[in-house]
């Protein structure tokens, strides 16, 4: 019996069609714009949880559109798509940023980590997203990856000490379901596990 | 969002010749430059602004984003992202207004993208020019109207505005950096020149459709804060709607050189208030040489208000301003008082 999901039937069973798109690519992430003629359309090197992407793409396309609509990683979260809510959070080279707001040709050779790439090799949660469940961090679940992105950073960046710097920095991710408390609790959880790793 | 055409400068030469027509901060200038993009691309969707090009100064951002604290004062290169100058332990310690007006300006997320450059040249936030629904906006469409005056205007400025637009400008960096005499290096088509930041903002004076002083293809390249006693005790307070990752409804920038219990030297400025950045020097005059208590701070905020306009939702503001400046005021004497923070 051939088990249809929810994403599958909302796209009509074309889901994942759109990854012929990508291919491997072996060089160093390139430092210039490799340009059609009418500079409407950049072909765009991303590495997207340490794997190579290269895409032909409209200039408008954001980073988070790029990831669930090119991708089909869905995980990252579209809320407002106007750099308020923090649902759409990853991290680029590192930083916390906003995927909304980043255009895909302007992230050009760059290292994107989504939700879906913190998990090991063998399925094992990152310590945030077990602190996360074993917390009850979220209701709904629709901020959570945006939050845990946050969260992440919140604690490799030092901002974990005390319970109004976690509030402070986690300010740019919304929570409908009002689960701030608990996501206090799980970065604290988390934050002893991650140092000793 | 409309189509456009994605350039990307190599380096500044490229950059100023690319951005030729950017004009000077009209909604359909034919070309934007592209920082950290959290105003232009969150303006660009809702079409706002509708540029045809878009020059990305990405890769201009290792040779621009220094941070040098020097016996001359502080220079920023214009490309260094906010919450690098805010978390920066010198600006923390020897600029600390400058180190608070942008850690309280954005979520972290935005921080980390955000360029100071970037940050200075913000649009407002006023909801008329926001939503292009609305067909009155003097800023978006010369010569349409104002549709806030009589409009929903709880958050809209009291000062510097005119019968054409009473939009606020919604920065909280640049209200620090006018109070400290901050100057911008500025690299164009005609080549290098500074400027003092108090004349990178026009007033609304009929024209809120231009607002900069920038030449078409002319970037913000430095940001320079002169050396001055006062840097050092100087407080950025801010007063919003909820704690954290919101605009001001009122903000005050304080700095202060104490002689004993006297003011010596004063650098005051208002946020979440004025049509642009707004130094409150008038107010600065009245508390040289006196005692800082509550009662010249007082004097002090009834003299920056003066001439406040008010349209209704924001008769509020220059009672909130008031009191929010006397805050600021004695928050920054007693930072004084517990001697200079080293």
């Amino acid at each position: 019996v051939t088990r249809i999901t929810r994403r599958e039937a909302i796209t009509g069973g074309v889901a994942f069609a759109g990854l012929g798109t990508q291919s491997l690519f072996g060089k160093e992430p390139v430092s210039r714009q490799e340009w059609q003629d009418d500079k409407t359309t950049t072909q765009v090197k991303l590495v997207v949880n340490g794997k190579n992407t290269e895409l032909a793409l409209d200039s408008r396309v954001s980073v988070l559109d790029v990831l669930r609509d090119h991708l089909h990683l869905t995980g990252t979260k579209k809320g407002c798509d106007q750099g308020q809510c923090g649902a759409c959070t990853i991290h680029i080279d590192g930083e916390l940023v906003l995927s909304c707001l980043t255009l895909a040709a302007a992230a050009q050779g760059k290292h994107i980590d989504t939700i879906e790439g913190l998990a090991g090799g063998d399925g094992a949660l990152h310590p945030m997203q077990q602190a996360f469940i074993e917390q009850d961090a979220f209701q709904c679940g629709y901020c959570t990856p945006g939050q845990i992105m946050s969260a992440i950073a919140c604690v490799k960046e030092g901002h974990a000490n005390t319970d109004p710097d976690i509030q402070e920095y986690m300010s740019g991710n919304l929570c409908r379901c009002a689960a701030y408390p608990k996501i206090v609790a799980a970065i604290k959880q988390a934050r002893e596990r991650m140092s000793r790793t | 969002m409309r189509p456009f055409a994605f350039e990307t400068a190599g380096n500044l030469t490229q950059a100023i010749r690319l951005g030729a027509d950017t004009g000077q901060g009209q909604t359909d200038a034919n070309t934007q430059f592209l920082a950290g993009g959290t105003t232009l691309v969150d303006l660009m969707r809702l079409d706002v602004l509708r540029p045809h090009r878009v020059v990305n100064l990405g890769a201009l951002r290792r040779s621009m984003d220094e941070i040098q604290v020097g016996a001359d004062g502080l220079a920023l290169g214009a490309l260094c992202r906010m919450s690098a100058v805010a978390d920066h332990p010198d600006v923390v310690k020897l600029y600390p207004m400058v180190a608070q007006s942008l850690q309280a300006a954005a979520s972290a997320q935005i921080r980390n993208m955000a360029t100071v450059g970037g940050n200075l040249l913000q649009r407002t936030r006023c909801p008329y020019f926001r939503d292009t629904r609305w067909s009155s906006c003097n800023k978006r469409i010369p010569g349409s109207g104002c549709a806030a005056i009589a409009g929903f205007n709880r958050n809209h400025a009291v000062l510097g505005v005119d019968q054409t637009c009473i939009a606020q400008y919604p920065g909280d960096f640049a209200t620090a950096l006018i109070a400290l005499d901050a100057q911008l290096e500025l690299h164009g088509p005609q080549g290098v020149r500074r400027i003092p930041l108090a004349q990178l903002h026009r007033p609304a004076d009929g024209k809120p459709h231009i607002e900069t002083t920038l030449n078409s293809g002319e970037l913000v390249t430095q940001i320079f804060v002169p050396a001055g006693e006062w840097n050092r005790c100087s407080v950025y307070v801010k007063v919003r709607d909820r704690a954290s990752y919101e605009f001001a409804i009122a903000s005050a920038a304080v700095a202060l050189a104490m002689q004993g219990d006297r003011v010596r030297e004063a650098r005051l400025a208002l946020g979440g208030m004025a049509y642009r950045p707004w130094r409150a020097a008038e107010a600065e005059a009245v508390l040289i040489g006196k005692a800082l208590n509550e009662d010249t701070a007082q004097a002090a905020a009834d003299e920056a208000l003066k001439g406040a306009q008010t349209h209704g939702y924001n008769d509020y503001k220059p009672e909130l301003a008031r009191r929010t400046l006397v805050r600021a005021l004695l928050e920054a004497k007693a930072l004084s008082s517990q001697g200079a923070p080293s």
